[in-house]
């Protein structure tokens, strides 16, 4: 008590003007540090301090996340944990299962989430049946981002296949631009590699091989393909995609130097930002021949156990990621469809609306499954298994032939 | 200072308890950071070779159950790629580092005039981190932004002076590259490293007695073969230390390979030191990070042990 009661003291005499009066105030960890993923939570900032609640950012750069949850794991050890942090999938239920979660049992029932939240989300907004995340969006990675000039160039209609998907891309190539935009690190190369295997193999053999690590599914055929093409698309990169950030790429498909890009929709938020228009200036389809499914991953930001005087402030925060009006006005900026049912799409964009429609068409249907490549399909530690052997095959360091017998080596050993 | 102790055993003055601090005085403030080094230095090594035999995966469990982590990290293909590389990796860089830093020092020692400002020149990639290194280096080699493109407007499409060699279609694609990205590392590592290099060879250069030249010099040696016969052999104390700071260097090296390729393409340029970050905090398998941990510890023991050996026993002798 002694040792605390001083270190306040020093922080107070060190800050010089410690406030009268406690503020109530949120530290949140993220990694939302493109463009338009800045923009977006400035919303939610915005929301919080109307109701007396500071934000204190704890920004950690990195599109995966993977720093960020260095910084969250050295925070919790050393037994100051932010008030919430971004997490995805099965991290969630890791730190969900490691005891540092917080109980929002009660924001949930005063704000009724059982129904509101989606089924699939649901799965990893509790541990053990209590609330210990809200969802913040429903992010899909199955797009494909395409600049309508060069589309209209080559005279052609979005692809709906793969085989239209190679045409479309032998004509952009023909046009002397890079053809697919692509940024090359673990997470980008199996984000592309599962919008080709949902492409190539439809739901069923999508959650037999990446949900269930079928065995039979890892080695079949159609694996194969999936491998293969996966060479053949490298063909349409540019030289210097190794190691590129994914808004980058991105940006590439704005300027018109590239001409389309697979990614997750928050790709959208770096064309809403450069104010491009949909249908005029981008055209975003479902990656060709996954129309009707969606692999999503959803933002969730975990509440971490707190001392008393901090949980007002937490809970408000969890009721307002919910709020409607926050989650339109995020998921607008952002690109990804509202994690709250019944939400009115009037205000979104064509890309917002096709997304909100996707969503609810997949979920009635079962076919709203987890990404791999964004950790709502496995642990890190399979997940990584993956990644492994996607990126070593798609740089050309494994054939189909090692990749397929690679493949179910990795993630055995990664059990 | 006398061993003999000041004192006068009957007075017990002030006199005395000023002598005692005195002679406390070195150890009292050498203590704090002694205890430091002990616990976050030797405790934290201790700390990972117990993590090593735990079943630890996203945070540590202190659970013992043996060999296992050190099984699976053995049984990971990332593992040997990691090891090759780095004997790619080290030896390319101890060996080039070393004759570039040698060759610098021996022609800047012939007393050539603007010394004074080539010295700092060539030390000065020292001065900047890895991670800068790393950055500069990433773009200049990037062939879309750097070396490639620039040669590309300078209406060369293919690297000129290579294809004179006969080499038809080459492109300096090293850094995307999955065969030739490691050797990226080693350029711009030695790049970093060479000055520094240098400016140790030149120390030892300048330490060498004139005499013993300038007698060589009377009984007509010819230049190379002084430096060859006498110069060099006289420098084996410095050859050592840079081999041991190199050494450690190109095995701890973990910035560079992330700012410069990010370990990619593929996990070409993984090194056992990006190996153990990524399985102790990307992947949740703690105890394999630590186990790679303690085999990277074991490596530089075995180079630190023989040279720390070798120096007490020169003192000594």
């Amino acid at each position: 008590m002694r040792i605390r009661k001083l270190a306040f003291v020093l922080t107070a005499g060190v800050l010089g003007l410690a406030p009268a009066k406690a503020q109530e105030q949120v530290e949140v960890l993220h990694w939302w540090t493109a463009g338009g993923e800045a923009a977006a939570l400035s919303v939610l900032k915005d929301n919080l301090a109307k109701q007396g609640v500071t934000w204190k950012d704890m920004p950690v750069a990195g599109g995966s996340g993977v720093q960020a949850m260095t910084a969250l794991r050295a925070r919790v050890t050393a037994g100051t944990p932010p008030t919430a942090a971004q997490l995805l999938g099965f991290n969630l239920r890791d730190w969900g299962s490691q005891g540092f979660a917080a109980n929002l049992d009660d924001v949930a029932k005063a704000n009724d989430w059982e129904k509101l939240v989606p089924e699939p989300l649901k799965a990893f907004s509790k541990d053990a049946g209590h609330w210990v995340a809200v969802p913040v969006n429903i992010h899909s990675t199955n797009w494909l981002w395409i600049n309508k000039a060069a589309l209209d160039k080559a005279g052609l209609q979005p692809p709906k296949t793969l085989d239209e998907f190679i045409a479309m891309l032998d004509a952009f190539k023909a046009q002397g631009i890079t053809a697919l935009a692509h940024g090359g690190s673990p997470w980008q190369d199996t984000t592309l590699w599962e919008a080709v295997v949902l492409s190539i193999g439809g739901m069923d053999f999508y959650k037999k091989a990446v949900l269930q690590l079928d065995p039979a599914a890892l080695k079949s055929d159609k694996m194969r393909k999936a491998f293969d093409t996966m060479t053949k698309l490298r063909g349409y990169f540019d030289k210097g995609f190794s190691g590129r950030d994914w808004n980058l790429s991105t940006a590439m498909v704005i300027k018109g130097e590239a001409g389309a890009q697979e990614m997750g929709d928050w790709a959208k938020g770096e064309f809403i930002g450069a104010k491009k228009v949909p249908d005029q200036d981008f055209v975003c389809i479902r990656f060709p021949g996954t129309q009707g499914n969606v692999l999503f991953n959803a933002d969730q930001f975990m509440m971490f156990k707190l001392g008393a005087k901090d949980i007002p402030a937490q809970h408000k925060m969890a009721a307002a990621v919910l709020d409607t009006s926050f989650q339109i006005a995020f998921n607008k900026v952002k690109g990804s469809a509202p994690a709250r049912l019944g939400v009115s799409d009037a205000e979104f964009d064509a890309c917002g609306k096709k997304g909100i429609k996707d969503v609810a068409e997949a979920m009635a249907a079962g076919t709203m499954v987890g990404s791999l490549a964004h950790g709502y399909a496995q642990p890190d530690s399979i997940k990584n298994a993956f990644f492994d052997v996607v990126t070593q095959h798609l740089n050309g360091q494994l054939t189909t032939d090692q990749a397929l017998t690679r493949l179910p080596a990795a993630i055995a050993a990664a059990k | 200072m006398s061993a003999v102790p000041l004192t006068d055993p009957a007075g017990g003055s002030s006199s005395s308890r000023a002598e005692r601090l005195r002679h406390a005085l070195p150890k009292l403030v050498l203590a704090p950071s002694f205890a430091l080094v002990l616990v976050f230095v030797y405790g934290f090594i201790l700390w990972t070779i117990y993590l090593s035999f735990t079943p630890s995966r996203m945070l540590p469990v202190y659970q013992l159950i043996g060999f296992d982590a050190y099984q699976r990290l053995w049984s990971q293909p990332n593992w040997y790629v990691a090891l090759q590389n780095l004997a790619i990796f080290g030896s390319l860089y101890l060996l080039l580092c070393t004759a570039i830093g040698l060759t610098l020092a021996i022609l800047l020692d012939q007393r050539i005039r603007f010394e004074g400002v080539l010295r700092p020149i060539f030390l000065y990639p020292m001065a900047l981190s890895f991670i800068v290194t790393g950055t500069a280096w990433q773009w200049f080699l990037n062939p879309t932004l750097g070396l490639g493109r620039t040669m590309q407007a300078l209406g060369w499409p293919t690297w000129a002076p290579v294809r004179w060699l006969g080499w038809e279609n080459a492109q300096f694609d090293w850094l995307v590259n999955t065969e030739t990205a490691i050797y990226t590392v080693v350029i711009a590592g030695v790049w970093q490293a060479s000055g520094f290099v240098m400016a140790m060879f030149l120390a030892g250069l300048r330490g060498i007695d004139g005499e013993i030249i300038k007698a060589a010099e009377i009984d007509g040696a010819s230049s190379f073969t002084i430096y060859r016969r006498i110069i060099i052999p006289l420098l084996r104390p410095v050859f050592l230390s840079v081999f041991i700071v190199l050494a450690h260097m190109a095995i701890k090296s973990y910035d560079l390979v992330k700012a410069l390729t990010g370990g990619g393409p593929g996990n070409a340029t993984e090194l056992p030191s990006t190996f153990m970050y990524s399985f102790t905090y990307e992947r949740s398998q703690m105890a394999v990070g630590a186990a790679s941990a303690v085999i990277m510890l074991m490596t530089i023991t075995a180079i630190i042990v023989p040279y720390l050996y070798s120096e007490l026993r020169e003192r000594r002798g």
